[in-house]
């Protein structure tokens, strides 16, 4: 009956967007444009590379809201580091090792301390974008610089005629696949997310899998930011400031992941992805305003998050007090 | 000389104190106080006029606006939410406010009625979400706020220029921005109103404890029919109205409507909420922790506004705070009984000179023998825990039991058993008055009286509180064994005001003077401490002249007489000290001498470990309950003393079949009738040469019909 049930959401989701293309198609000028086809394209592989990363930690039942801070911050570091005078791999280390310190500063956390992953991602959050902006960039736009040439790579470009940044898109979605379906710790993660209590009494250890999950989360964050960077030549440090992350939550709530943890997968993403990918480009062509745009997102999240909790109701016996 | 330094250092430092004060509710709000004043001290050192009166006015001013928002917010986390959907209702609100006074050309009032509706109804759609729809808090506050903030974009896109081109100039307007009364601006009065009231309202009102209640437990709160759905979706109305009224005097303060305004305001309010020591998730919180947690972060974050720190750092700074407040938090309120309990133990120094024999063939007066042997059991397996025994005039046999039951056996043999009265608690002494009306101590609830018919009555649950005392020992915790006197004083002993009564064998572990005494005067119905610091206090019998009691401390191993009139009045001498086991009731025999039970007898193993504090308060911390030291009561005794306090005979059951242990007994008619808190039968010993006609109130008060 429940299964059932979630299969007809993701087709409900996957339908949705085939309308929603059919109509931008013949009523917005414009959209179906082999140019434009191209920019919803790149700009879904970035939201779709996070959605996984928040993908993983859902099915966990947990939340990364510091994901925009990892897609900032050490991307930034990088090119800041180049435009300093360093080398190109050691500053990809330095700023994959500040990815790792940060995926197991939340996850110990979340995991250790026992606060709540939203409250403490917020949190996390905030300080990784408060130490970038204090401590480690210049300017608000870390700039591209001549150390960087041919990373740019990336972003940009083709690969057997396409673009690159969806080929990122789908290596990450091959590898998050693999992840979650083949290997032991994908299945501890779903257990954990199914049921924390029972997962933790049948011997799985809980805690160091939830570090790991927010650890991977950082990793992928950070690997979007560099695609990112890659594709606009240099990191809009603000980013942090934008709605960005509600984009990521959409994607995997529409998606079909639910909150409640332990359901969906790989496939979710991409589904969900596509939708607001198509329901993004669509407004902007529109040229409807950025708060007319984030607006329309809110509601549509909200009408998500409802539709969520009806069809996957929190399990009273297992959904914690005080579970904010 | 090792051992005077272990008991100078155990009689003069409060050990007992840190258990006693961590197990306080206001601990948790006396930390970030302490937090607030370091902030302060440390700023004030650091920042030219940091303390002035003009600094601080500002600061009040701010404070007040913040702290309407986190007294919302307070209220939503008490109730097991969050809303962090404040800012842009802030935001929205202060729109509101402005537009309808620059733009619509409102009256003043008109107003403020409309501005505290729109934040209710921005409140109430937070509301329904999370309270009827049952969606979690956080993520649907966070949908509204990037909703109520797009919708704020959107609407000074169009009338900001209008609102910013507007000068209004309305005094009464001015004067909720500015104003300020005896130098207090009006912001913070209005919140210090609101606040004395939302105290009132969370302490002493029934909607309050209603939102404790359901953050507490959720479940529990539906189960026992508390409207879990609707007080949620009010808090949430509360919370938007609350934050519009800091938006009222922010807009009447600043006047503007920029990009900015409310942005990131949740996380400082969150931080000052959590900062303060509101349970992240509900059930704990109140006013004063929410008003000193937004003190520390503005001192806080002006404090780094001041010395020039770069926005990030202040970040950082916000950030920082809030995971280690949540995280102190969320730790202490998962340990905190565990802490407790670990500290609380507080053992102290108690020394006893070796006890005398009592192994047959060595002599004296406690020499064993095999005299209860032939103890006739009366209702075999049919009671439980027969803690006192006492006889009526008509030679019926009353008992409690562990059930919260006076039982009473019929004379004249005592086959027949009925329950005379239900009270609920265990029963432990027992005495009657002059009318027949049957008094007696329960534990954990206090002096209960019985009438002749049955009825039970709340004699006294409560006495006056010593000032000096930091557990609240107005409550009776173990109200253990009383007698009364001629004129109608009741004199019972309260075993120990730190320990329930489940736990008598920790305040053995102890050794303390935890137990006092207590006159409950039944002319007048008042109840005062009579003697404090007392070794577990238990039996109480007026002596025979009528001025004094005796009383027997357990764990002092010792009777003592306090008179209570006469020309010693108020003073106590001992009678018996260094008894070889733990006294317990004490009570008149026929020949004017009186009775004794010793519950068990000492071991040196105790008795050692009592000169040894820190060994047992390793012991406390270390080991689990179910192994710690532990009195012995297995074996005892009855002894008969006279007046002088010397020994006159002894009863021993050596084979330790019928009553090994004994906590007290009564003597009538001739037979001794003998009741143990661990048995499961009441004895009866016929005594040889004692007066056949003896009853014990007959013979004090007289013969009545």
């Amino acid at each position: 009956m429940m299964k059932r049930f979630r299969l007809n959401q993701q087709e409900i989701v996957f339908a949705v967007f085939a309308l929603l293309f059919l109509v931008f198609s013949i009523f917005l000028n414009g959209f179906l444009t082999a140019e434009n086809m191209l920019t919803l394209l790149q700009n879904v592989a970035v939201l779709g590379i996070l959605g996984l990363a928040m993908a993983i930690v859902v099915i966990g039942r947990g939340i990364d809201i510091s994901l925009i801070a990892a897609l900032a911050v050490p991307p930034g570091l990088v090119l800041q580091m180049v435009q300093n005078g360093h080398s190109l791999p050691f500053s990809l280390l330095t700023a994959v090792l500040l990815t790792i310190a940060f995926g197991l500063v939340n996850g110990w956390l979340i995991a250790y301390a026992e606060v709540p992953s939203l409250f403490a991602t917020l949190a996390t959050g905030l300080l990784l974008a408060g130490l970038g902006q204090a401590a480690l960039f210049q300017l608000d736009v870390v700039q591209w610089s001549a150390g960087m040439n041919g990373f740019e790579r990336l972003g940009q470009g083709t690969i057997l005629g396409i673009p690159t940044s969806i080929v990122m898109f789908a290596i990450a979605c091959i590898v998050v696949a693999i992840l979650l379906r083949q290997t032991r710790w994908g299945a501890y993660i779903y257990a954990i997310g199914d049921n924390p209590y029972a997962a933790r009494v049948t011997g799985i250890p809980s805690r160091p899998i939830i570090v790991l999950q927010y650890v991977i989360a950082a990793l992928i964050g950070c690997f979007a930011g560099l695609v990112m960077a890659a594709s606009v030549n240099s990191m809009p440090t603000r980013v942090f400031n934008s709605t960005l992350i509600y984009d990521v939550i959409l994607v995997v709530v529409l998606g079909g992941i639910g909150l409640s943890g332990g359901r969906g997968g790989v496939l979710n993403v991409i589904i969900g992805t596509l939708l607001i990918g198509t329901m993004l480009n669509g407004m902007t062509i529109m040229d409807m305003s950025y708060a007319g745009q984030n607006l329309i997102k809110g509601v549509v999240l909200l009408l998500a998050v409802i539709t969520d909790s009806f069809l996957n109701p929190r399990n009273e016996e297992t959904a914690q007090q005080g579970d904010i | 000389m090792r051992d005077t330094i272990t008991r100078l250092r155990y009689r003069y430092w409060p050990d007992h104190l840190l258990g006693e004060i961590l197990s306080k509710r206001w601990t948790e709000t006396a930390i970030p106080v302490i937090l607030l004043l370091i902030v302060g001290f440390a700023f004030s050192r650091s920042i030219d006029n940091f303390l002035s009166p003009a600094s601080l006015a500002d600061t009040a001013r701010q404070a007040g606006e913040i702290g309407f928002i986190a007294l919302g917010l307070a209220l939503v986390v008490i109730v097991g939410g969050i809303d962090l959907s404040v800012g842009s209702i802030f935001a929205l609100t202060d729109f509101c406010a402005l537009y309808l006074l620059d733009v619509a050309g409102w009256s003043v009032p008109a107003v403020v009625l409309a501005t505290l509706l729109c934040g209710a109804l921005l409140g109430a759609v937070n509301g329904i979400l999370v309270g009827y729809l049952r969606l979690r808090a956080f993520i649907t506050t966070l949908i509204t706020l990037i909703i109520y903030r797009s919708a704020y974009d959107l609407l000074i896109q169009r009338y900001s220029n209008a609102i910013a081109s507007a000068f209004p100039d309305i005094p009464s307007w001015d004067f909720i921005g500015a104003g300020s009364v005896l130098g207090i601006p009006t912001v913070a009065l209005a919140y210090i109103v609101i606040a004395v009231f939302g105290h009132i309202f969370m302490t002493r009102l029934r909607p309050g404890w209603h939102i404790t209640a359901i953050g507490g437990s959720r479940r529990s709160a539906y189960n026992s029919g508390i409207p879990v759905r609707r007080t949620i979706a009010l808090c949430y109305v509360a919370s938007g109205a609350l934050t519009s009224i800091g938006a009222l005097f922010f807009a009447s303060r600043l006047g503007t409507v920029g990009g900015d305004i409310g942005v990131g305001l949740e996380v400082i309010v969150l931080t000052a909420t959590v900062l303060g020591g509101i349970t992240l998730g509900g059930g704990k919180g109140s006013v004063a922790k929410s008003a000193v947690g937004v003190l520390i972060v503005l001192l806080i974050t002006n404090g780094l506004t001041t010395m020039n720190a770069r926005g990030g750092v202040n970040r950082m700074a916000l950030a920082g705070i809030l995971l280690v407040a949540a995280m102190v938090d969320i730790r202490w309120q998962k340990n905190r009984t565990r802490i407790i309990s670990k500290v609380y133990v507080a053992p102290t120094y108690h020394e006893l000179p070796p006890p005398p024999p009592t192994e047959i063939g060595q002599g004296g007066p406690f020499e064993q023998n095999d005299k209860l042997r032939d103890v006739e059991a009366i209702g075999l397996g049919r009671i439980e825990a027969p803690e006192d025994v006492i006889l009526d005039r008509h030679d019926n046999l009353y008992a409690g039991s562990r059930h919260g039951d006076i039982m009473r056996f019929l004379a004249p043999d005592y086959q027949k058993m009925e329950v005379f009265a239900h009270i609920g608690g265990q029963p432990l002494g027992m005495a009657f008055d002059r009318e027949d009306n049957l008094y007696v101590c329960i534990g954990g609830m206090g002096l209960y009286r019985i009438t002749p018919g049955g009825t039970v009555e709340k004699a006294t649950d409560e006495t006056n509180r010593s000032m000096r005392s930091v557990n609240d020992d107005s409550r009776l915790r173990l109200a253990d064994d009383l007698d009364i006197t001629d004129d109608g004083l009741i004199f019972f002993s309260e075993a120990t005001v730190r320990y329930e009564m489940d736990e008598w064998p920790v305040d053995g572990l102890e050794a303390r003077g935890n137990g006092r005494i207590i006159c409950y005067d039944t002319k007048t119905g008042t109840t005062r401490t009579e003697l404090r610091g007392l070794k577990f206090p238990n039996g109480i019998c007026v002596a025979s002249d009528g001025q004094s009691i005796l009383f027997a401390e357990t764990f002092g191993c010792s009777i003592k007489r306090y008179w209570f009139a006469g020309p010693k009045k108020g003073q106590v001498e001992v009678v018996m000290d260094n008894l070889p086991g733990y006294p317990d009731n004490i009570n008149l025999a026929s020949d004017g001498n009186y009775w004794l039970a010793l519950v068990g007898m000492r071991s040196p193993s105790l008795d050692l470990a009592w000169k040894m504090p820190g060994f047992r308060r390793r012991m406390a911390k270390r080991v689990p309950v179910d192994e710690w030291l532990f009195p012995n009561i297995n074996t005892g005794c009855v002894v008969k003393f006279n007046e002088q306090g010397k020994i006159v005979e002894s009863f021993w059951d050596l084979h330790g079949e019928n009553h090994p242990m004994i906590t007290s007994m009564r003597e009538h008619r001739g037979y001794l009738y003998l009741g143990g808190i661990l048995n499961n039968r009441i004895g009866r010993y016929k005594l040889d040469n004692a007066d056949p006609n003896f009853v014990q109130y007959d013979k004090r008060w007289g013969k009545q019909s």
